[in-house]
């Protein structure tokens, strides 16, 4: 089995869980129901199939997820995934980092910003409406939760419109979220274990 | 149907923030749902609607948020279950190890998510904790983290408006 991931990169490691994954031999019918629709559509991944030991949840959390970081209109899909590292680069969650790094680079060929991020985490500094959008997502993803008028204020100083703002706070809060699952019922590895 | 995100949050009528979160109602809905299965569902595993209650109550108590403890303190009170009502606060005890051990994970989940690892969970295991269970326990604490920074994101919005 390969060795765990521990520093943050963007090229998108496997996800081995610390449970036992439900079995789709065994699953039950509400299980096999919950699992249907998964925010990234690759099908039965070992992340899902974890999941579906709480299949209630499950069932709702996958098309939340898919609206929040994939609804149109408001904020662009790029300062979505910009929120999701945010909060990833806070949590640590070095799997979940990767995934949304991988996809703003996609969208926005800009590796510079993500470099500066995984070196720098919060002390990064990048060209101002990505600053903003950055310092948001972080110090909402903390506990206590830092961010305040100053922050917001900024948001607003970088133009985003009320609508950009709210998508902000989903993105970043979802990522609350997803690091609390993937980042403490698993870890990252270099390639699929046996 | 007005939803807790919005009853905390607690945007004015009319205002633009408010104008904003109406072009997002299916994910307030969904917000709501998730709501519900976490704190009542209908197959609570060995986390019954009184512990959720209490711990989301506990980790509402961590991040700051004394009005939306006081909502889960509600839930808790209409179950009638005493014995792990004082897990409802930051450092209560209620003197049963897997509800404790429970209890300090969720501190964890809340508080350090960023620290948790391998051991963590085989300290629950050991604590007599079952795998559903475990995954039932991330999903409360991860959606009540989410629930309360969507919160309090709002409230920042709302006050420089």
């Amino acid at each position: 089995m390969s060795e765990p991931i521990h520093n943050f990169t963007a090229k998108v490691p496997t996800w081995s869980p610390y449970v036992t994954p439900v079995d789709l031999e065994t699953a039950t019918p509400e299980q096999l129901k919950a699992m249907k629709v998964t925010p990234s559509n690759t099908g039965f991944s070992r992340y899902v199939l974890t999941l579906a030991h709480d299949p209630e949840s499950l069932e709702v959390r996958s098309p939340l997820f898919n609206l929040i970081m994939y609804g149109k209109d408001g904020l662009s899909s790029a300062e979505r995934e910009l929120g999701a590292v945010g909060a990833s680069v806070v949590n640590r969650c070095v799997y979940c980092a990767a995934v949304h790094a991988s996809r703003f680079i996609g969208i926005t060929r800009r590796t510079d910003v993500i470099e500066t991020i995984f070196a720098d985490e919060r002390e990064a500094r990048l060209p101002p409406r990505d600053q903003a959008l950055f310092d948001f997502a972080t110090k909402l993803s903390t506990t206590p939760v830092e961010v305040g008028a100053d922050d917001a204020k900024a948001l607003t100083d970088a133009g985003l419109s009320e609508l950009e703002q709210l998508d902000l706070v989903l993105s970043a809060a979802l990522f609350g979220w997803a690091n609390r699952l993937m980042h403490t019922l698993g870890e990252p590895r270099a390639s699929t274990p046996p | 149907m007005t939803t807790l995100i919005e009853t905390f949050a607690g945007v004015p009528a009319g205002s633009k923030l408010a104008d904003a979160l109406k072009m997002r109602t299916e994910i307030l809905r969904l917000s709501e749902a998730a709501h519900d299965a976490l704190l009542l569902p209908r197959d609570p595993g060995g986390l019954s609607h009184a512990l959720r209650a209490a711990l989301a109550a506990r980790m509402c108590r961590h991040v700051g948020n004394d009005a939306l403890a006081g909502h889960y303190d509600s839930y808790l009170a209409h179950t009638g279950d005493l014995d792990v009502a004082p897990l409802a606060h930051p450092v209560g005890t209620c003197g049963e190890p897997r509800l404790d051990a429970v209890a300090r994970h969720a501190d964890l989940l809340t508080i350090a998510p960023r620290a948790a690892t391998r051991q963590h969970i085989e300290r629950l295991k050991a604590a007599g904790v079952s795998e559903p269970d475990i995954v039932r326990l991330a999903e409360l604490a991860a959606f009540v983290n989410y629930q309360l920074r969507v919160v309090a994101g709002l409230k920042v919005l709302k006050g420089v408006q």
